[in-house]
């Protein structure tokens, strides 16, 4: 793959991608969004199901409030206006793990519409670091709907000769959100997809997690002659299960576009599956794709109507999101942006600093101690944040320590690096290491000075001569003779006094 | 006493007053179906064993003496759409033949509880299509009244059980006339509610924003008391109206003096037969004697009924048989190449002709580029015939209307011209798509003794109305 972008560089600046994202996302329902089933992951399979997600004949849906509400509250997320009355339709098509032989999905009428997501885009970071510029993408909707069951075809007796089916999922609430064509390259594809999942998480909704299918994403992409206003023909991009593999699927799918027309060919819409071994996307064959969806309302269900009051009592469980609090903790805080942006990776991990942070002596000082000591270490050990051995408590613990003078800046760095060798947090470590202090017993310290007084007598002359600053070399000897217990302040005031 | 002849009153008093065992009374109902069924062919399926078991719980508690439900021991036929846990349900179709659902229609679970007996399920018309019962995959049903012609369909065999004393009462469907147009032809009673008024939770689809389940009875006072059991909200229905349920049994014999009743011309022109027309006109003349005012009026969309009704009946149908695909349950085709091939064959040996003729019209008209011509055009045309009634029913309190056209046909007669079939249709298909309610009640017989039927449409939700108006008529007849 790496070659063919290689090989096709000059053709590729003659042309503009255009790409929209089609992206699924599961809700957290605790049942489905038809029937009381369950919707827990990784249970045997066929044991979450009833007459009504397994299609049987006369069994009928009931709107789950809950899937409504999560659906309005993503939406909300992505600055969609909320439609008072939506429709429910049916998507017809026949496939061994759609028990119905349709899905219940809305089509004219999606719950949701007019939204966007603002992303951090390439170019601005280029031209002016720091201060990134920002790009819209608008979402076109977002509607509900219900998953299909799957398809096996290993892990159980009789594979390889027949297909079984598993009918736990069928019947999951889904949202679809649907954008704009507004993205114009694998790069702010990649970054639509992070907003959009660190958005969808902060709401609480969805865990957003692509192992576990709780997020699929298809890609509609097309190129053009840049500054062309007419759209390319485009291919719709399945089958792909990593942000990282949309990333390299489009770059293959754009490159092979270009190709195409460079050759003097003409691209032909259809629905490609990205094979993330080869990096390379493949037609698929024409008669598997040859759909009408024949959609019209569904008539077992009644039109949803989310009216005003409801709107705003789901609008009232909207928390802060990522970027709004980013903005607020950098100035509350006195953060950069990039610990800004790491402390609000999750909402879970945002939430625990800010609820240790504010019960700390003061704020900042936890804030700077994130910056100054845990991410370094974090980054030498290669983990993420959510995986740091001290907690966003075990920082505040440690940071209204030093607030208070018990320990100093030394022994919290020895602390870290202990927590860090053990795997504990720091709350533990202080308690193991047998919760030490730095010295204030000023006869010891007196006689430590003493005893680096006697043994310098040449910086002892250069002081008295006036050269003041060798005091530090002084207090430096003392804390290395006390092993970093000693408070450097009271050292520094008893150095002074035995000198002048 | 002749057992099989009883009403669901006379039944249950008989069984209250231990003149018989309810026990006795439902193996009565299976002799009588074991000795004149072979040549009716109203059953396909008895559900003995829980028909039985039902009969002795009631039988043990009129022996404690206890307090009996509504329906203690009245034995029941119940149409093969309607769902039963443990008793195979095949909707007249091959590709349910083998089909046992694990679970219970809610208007079945409502009978039972009120303390009915479950004797079987009866023929009807594959997946409720059809105006002869001869659509059925197993078997035609022969009308009682003459086993030459058909009882009607598609619930043929519900009203043959009737008709024929193999049950006191029948549940039926009626999604275009399937519970009335049967009732007519066999001389029977037969009500479709209002939609929303039964939950459909159970009734195999055929098409969803039409179907309505309903009784069909010997007298207008067990058709009263069988929707006063069934109706009524049902959370697994979230088509199902909210709204409390009157005792229609209570309200039957409310005077009906000065109540206004409609006649529509549109219902009374050319193809209703002249002998039909007579009996309809004899009896408003005699809804006129009991003190109603017979008021002209008019429903000028009803032309487009039945194109409108074919088009969005076989439109829902073709999305709701989409499930039959041989892949979980029911038929599936034998030596098969793959799975296209296996969907194929099974839908084409599975289905009848005539649900796939409606599968393949239903399929087109939601088709890309002919939707607005025909699904959406036909939606259009119900709203105008639904406001045509609500216009209609500012002037009057009910609608009087033949069920048919003409008395039942021959077996055979109208099978090769599935238009004719459909025109059997024409006075029924408007009160499923203006969701009203619809009763058709026994007004006389023709020369050669066949059946005449008439109906009385009524407001939304305003079934305590033609009942009474029904009730009125039949205890003056």
């Amino acid at each position: 793959m790496a070659t063919s972008v290689e090989r096709s560089a000059p053709a590729r600046t003659k042309y503009e991608p255009v790409i929209g994202l089609e992206v699924h996302v599961q809700l957290l329902t605790a049942s489905k969004i038809f029937c009381s089933c369950s919707t827990r992951f990784g249970d045997p399979p066929n044991t979450n199901v009833c007459p009504v997600c397994l299609g049987l004949p006369g069994a009928l849906p009931v709107l789950n409030r809950k899937a409504i509400e999560f659906a309005t509250l993503a939406a909300m997320a992505l600055n969609c206006e909320i439609r008072e009355t939506s429709i429910f339709a049916r998507k017809n098509y026949f496939y061994p793990d759609l028990p119905k032989g349709y899905q219940i999905s809305q089509y004219d009428k999606p719950l949701a519409e007019h939204g966007f997501i603002e992303i951090e885009t390439n170019a601005g970071r280029a031209r002016t670091p720091g201060a990134p510029q920002t790009k819209r993408i608008g979402i076109t909707r977002v509607h509900l709907e219900e998953d299909a069951g799957k398809s096996l075809h290993e892990g159980f007796v009789g594979a390889g000769e027949t297909t079984a089916i598993d009918l736990n999922r069928s019947g999951v609430p889904l949202i679809e959100i649907v954008s704009e064509p507004d993205i114009a390259s694998p790069e702010e594809a990649y970054e639509y997809l992070t907003r959009l999942k660190e958005i969808i998480l902060y709401t609480g909704v969805s865990d957003v997690n692509m192992e576990e299918g709780s997020l699929r994403c298809d890609a509609n992409v097309s190129v053009r002659p840049r500054g062309e206003k007419k759209f390319g023909t485009k291919t719709e991009v399945k089958n792909v299960n990593s942000f990282r593999f949309i990333r390299e699927a489009l770059e293959y799918e754009i490159e092979r576009q270009i190709e195409v027309i460079e050759g003097g060919g003409k691209i032909t819409q259809e629905t490609r599956l990205y094979n993330s071994v080869e990096g390379k996307t493949y037609g698929m064959r024409s008669k598997e794709q040859a759909h009408d969806y024949r959609y019209f309302p569904e008539p077992d269900l009644l039109p949803l109507v989310v009216d005003e009051k409801w709107r705003t009592q789901i609008r009232s469980t909207l928390p802060e999101l990522p970027e709004a609090r980013r903005k607020r903790m950098m100035s509350d805080y006195g953060i950069t942006a990039q610990d800004a942006h790491t402390l609000t990776l999750t909402k879970l991990l945002a939430d625990q600093f800010e609820s240790a942070a504010k019960a700390a002596k003061n704020p900042k000082r936890v804030a700077n101690l994130v910056q100054s000591e845990l991410t370094g270490r974090l980054k030498a050990k290669g983990l993420e944040i959510e995986q740091s051995p001290i907690t966003m408590k075990g920082v505040a613990e440690s940071a209204d320590l030093v607030e208070s003078d018990v320990i100093s800046g030394k022994m919290l760095k020895d602390l870290y690096d202990l927590a860090f060798e053990r795997g504990k947090d720091f709350p533990a470590v202080y308690e193991e290491e047998g919760r030490p202090e730095q010295s204030r017993d000023t006869s010891a310290l007196e006689k430590i000075i003493d005893e680096v007084l006697a043994a310098n007598p040449k910086q002892v002359e250069q002081y008295r001569g006036g050269k003041k600053t060798v005091s530090g070399f002084f207090v430096g000897q003392v804390m290395k003779l006390s092993k970093g217990q000693a408070n450097p302040q009271l050292v520094n005031e008893l150095v002074a006094k035995k000198l002048d | 006493m002749d057992l099989t002849g009883l009403t669901i009153d006379s039944a249950r008093a008989a069984v209250a007053e231990r003149r018989t065992s309810a026990l006795a009374l439902a193996e009565a109902f299976y002799a009588k179906i074991g000795s004149d069924d072979p040549k009716i062919g109203a059953y396909l399926i008895l559900s003995k064993e829980r028909g039985l078991e039902k009969a002795s719980e009631i039988d043990r508690l009129a022996n404690k003496g206890d307090n009996l439900p509504p329906l203690a021991g009245v034995p029941v036929g119940i149409k093969d759409v309607l769902i039963t846990k443990g008793v195979r349900t095949t909707a007249g179709s091959k590709i349910l033949g083998n089909f046992v659902p694990p679970y219970d229609c809610t208007a079945v679970a409502r009978l039972e509880a009120a303390g009915a007996v479950v004797l079987g399920k009866l023929n009807c018309d594959e997946f409720a299509m059809g105006s002869s019962n001869e659509n059925s995959a197993f078997k035609p049903v022969h009308n009682p009244r003459d086993l030459s012609r058909v009882p009607g369909g598609s619930s043929g065999g519900s009203a043959a059980a009737v008709a024929a004393d193999m049950a006191v009462a029948t549940l039926g469907s009626d999604t275009g006339g399937s519970i009335r147009q049967p009732a007519s032809f066999c001389g029977v009673v037969g009500l479709k509610p209002t939609y929303g008024r039964v939950s459909r939770y159970g009734l195999i689809a055929f098409a969803s924003s039409l179907d309505h389940i309903g009784p069909l009875t010997k007298t207008v006072k067990d058709a009263a008391i069988m929707l006063r059991t069934i109706a009524g909200r049902d959370p697994m229905d979230s088509t199902s109206a909210e709204l409390p349920v009157p005792d229609y049994v209570a309200e039957l014999d409310k005077p009906v003096k000065g109540m206004k009743v409609g006649v529509a011309k549109e219902y009374f022109g050319e193809g209703l037969d002249a002998e039909l027309r007579s009996s309809i006109e004899a009896a408003i003349q005699k809804l006129a004697k009991l003190g109603c005012e017979i008021v002209e009026v008019s429903l000028p969309h009803t032309k487009y009924a039945i194109p409108a009704y074919y088009l969005v009946a076989t439109a829902e149908a073709s999305s709701n048989l989409a499930r039959f695909d041989g892949v979980r349950y029911g038929f599936r085709a034998k030596d098969v190449r793959s799975l296209s091939n296996m969907y194929r064959r099974t839908r084409d040996q599975g289905f009848g002709a005539e649900v796939k003729r409606r599968i393949m019209l239903g399929t087109y008209a939601l088709s890309a580029g002919y939707y607005d011509a025909y699904y959406l055009k036909a939606q259009r045309v119900r709203t105008l015939l639904t406001r045509d009634f609500e216009e209609a029913f500012k002037k009057v309190d009910a609608i009087v209307a033949p069920t048919t056209p003409t008395a039942a046909f021959k077996l055979g007669e109208k099978v090769d011209d599935p238009l004719a079939m459909y025109l059997a249709d024409i006075y029924t298909v408007t009160a499923n798509l203006a969701g009203i309610p619809g009763i058709s009640i026994p007004v006389g017989v023709t020369k050669a003794k066949l059946p005449i039927g008439m109906q009385i449409f009524g407001k939304h939700f305003a079934e305590s109305t033609i009942l009474r108006v029904a009730n009125a008529y039949d205890k003056a007849a």
